[in-house]
């Protein structure tokens, strides 16, 4: 089963980030790199990615014609995708544990950040035949 | 005088040399994790070289060949490296392999038949044994099924060692299992086999054309299980199973791919030889012993496939085979079918009535096969309004993107046509 986990961060958590310390900087990459290859030797690795900050983001709807409109995020957002991590997993529990592991990367102090991380499952093309 | 080969041909041919090639080199080193492998190894050379050059007049050697050298470089890189370590000096010798290769004595018949039980070890988590059988016994390569299973090919690569270092870790050795262990071993084979099947056919559906046919793949693991295990009438009717759904794999999908049920499809598509197979195959067997599961689920399959219209099936005979079913291997998911056929039979309280004992047993609390069955009773029953919820409900459960589809059209017709025509044939399927 594949579930897709979403790193959701505040509007405001994005510029305490960048008063972090370089050593809690250095201890939150190291982290989130072991975190990666644990889950690749695990056989569970998927894809993850990481996201732009929210300054490069653009909201994009079609206009007259099909003419793209982008717009600047919109202020009332609050919270912004940092990014996202799909995994193989035996089960839910399995994909719930790997998020809590990556909720409790380390922030300021080497302390615990606690994100909350949304666990979504992945929608499959495989089909039972339904009554 | 070599032969050339097209690639499929060669294909096909590496893969059923595969596990016999497997088990020769195992046996030599004594390594299961290290030989599986070279092996591989050896097979991607062969993908390699033999469209190309042509098939080596002794194909099943010249694997073995290649496999015990990739062996021999590896335990010498492994003493240098110690020697390095030690500077303990010792003969490269004593640990390869000194007498030349003789492919025919090297062919144990056995061998497959081993690795098919090796690689459903208790040990092993099912995506794990699903992926090593396909290596080590289907002879497929780590970017086959990495590709089969949509995941990444390091991903797959890693899947496949761990399950072979959980293994190693078990300390197994390299035999059959005894007559009692594996009769308590057989099931987990057969379910893997069983659950192969299940990813291709149930998977079948989309564009991934490129992706390796597991149906097939599970289909030809079993031909040869039931070559090697002949007597067990259960294998066969694993076979037989697969044979009778996959015979419908045509009329299952429309052209939009969206599902279609087995009361609506075209049963002209369905493959009259294949169907023909199965029955005869199943009726083989069926008397032979007490009756298991496989068997009654492929008679069930076969008295779908008999039916040349949908109206024609013979609803009591596949009531009393589910009633069989219950007694002999219980599950919700039966329960759940047979809620469906005795509705059919006898009427669609009656099915109501079956499905809320699932209710009580929990199991299947929240899960859309409970909800669509509600939703389709509930349309036989002519309670359109809360039919259309279950369905909504239904595909709201589920995680595969083409029973959303088919569940929020069958919601979406319903609702539709409570408003214009009030009448609308139910649809079933099992």
């Amino acid at each position: 089963m594949k579930y897709i986990l979403m790193m959701n961060i505040p509007k405001a958590g994005y510029a305490v980030f960048g008063a972090w310390s370089q050593t809690d900087i250095q201890a939150n990459v190291a982290f989130l790199k072991g975190f990666n290859r644990k889950l690749g030797d695990s056989g569970e690795f998927v894809a993850a990615e990481g996201l732009a900050l929210p300054d490069l983001a653009k909201v994009v709807r079609a206009g007259k014609d099909g003419v793209p409109i982008t717009d600047g995020v919109f202020p009332e957002s609050k919270e912004f995708l940092a990014g996202y991590l799909i995994v193989d997993v035996e089960s839910a529990k399995r994909a719930y544990e790997i998020a809590a592991i990556w909720s409790a990367a380390p922030g300021p102090r080497g302390l615990p950040l606690n994100m909350p991380i949304e666990v979504r499952q992945v929608m499959s093309g495989a089909a039972g035949e339904l009554p | 005088m070599k032969e050339i080969l097209p690639d499929a041909v060669a294909c096909h041919l590496l893969r059923e040399l595969a596990p016999q090639v497997l088990g020769a080199v195992v046996r030599r080193f004594r390594d299961f994790a290290a030989a599986e492998d070279a092996v591989q190894d050896a097979m991607l050379a062969a993908f390699k070289q033999w469209p190309r050059e042509g098939v080596p007049e002794n194909p099943r050697g010249w694997l073995i060949q290649v496999a015990s050298r990739r062996m021999t470089d590896q335990v010498r890189s492994e003493i240098a490296r110690r020697q390095r370590e030690t500077a303990v000096g010792r003969d490269v010798e004593t640990m390869a392999p000194a007498r030349d290769i003789d492919s025919d004595t090297d062919i144990d018949p056995d061998d497959t038949l081993i690795l098919l039980f090796m690689c459903c070890h208790p040990a092993l988590t099912s995506s794990s044994a699903i992926a090593l059988m396909l290596r080590a016994v289907g002879g497929l390569t780590t970017a086959e099924i990495a590709n089969a299973f949509l995941v990444p090919e390091a991903t797959m690569a890693q899947r496949i060692s761990r399950a072979k270092q959980s293994i190693q870790a078990s300390g197994v050795p390299f035999r059959l299992p005894f007559p009692r262990e594996r009769a308590e071993r057989l099931p987990a084979v057969l379910h893997v086999l069983y659950l192969i099947f299940n990813e291709g056919y149930t998977s079948s559906i989309g564009t991934h054309l490129q992706r390796l046919d597991l149906a097939r793949e599970a289909i030809r693991l079993t031909h040869c299980a039931k070559a090697l295990l002949p007597d067990d009438a259960e294998v066969a009717g694993l076979l037989a199973l697969m044979l009778l759904t996959d015979a419908r794999r045509a009329a299952r999908t429309g052209p939009d791919e969206e599902l279609i049920p087995l009361d609506k499809q075209d049963r002209t598509l369905w493959d009259r030889a294949q169907i023909s197979q199965g029955i005869a195959l199943l009726t083989s067997v069926l008397s032979k012993g007490s009756v298991g599961p496989y068997r009654l689920q492929a008679a069930i399959a076969a008295v779908h496939d008999e039916a040349l219209r949908a109206e024609d099936t013979d609803w009591p005979q596949i009531v009393a085979l589910y009633e069989l079913l219950k007694l002999v291997a219980p599950s919700p998911m039966v329960t759940l079918n047979h809620a469906i056929a005795a509705a059919m039979v006898h009427g669609p309280l009656k099915g109501l009535e079956l499905l809320k004992t699932l209710d009580r047993d929990g199991r299947l609390a929240g899960h859309h096969r409970l909800e669509a069955a509600r939703a389709h009773l509930l349309e036989m029953l002519g309670d359109h309004e809360a039919a259309v919820q279950h369905y909504r409900a239904a595909a709201g459960l589920t995680a595969s993107l083409p029973e959303r589809n088919y569940l929020m059209a069958q919601a979406a017709r319903l609702a539709e046509a409570t408003t214009t025509i009030p009448t609308q044939s139910p649809n079933i399927d099992c």
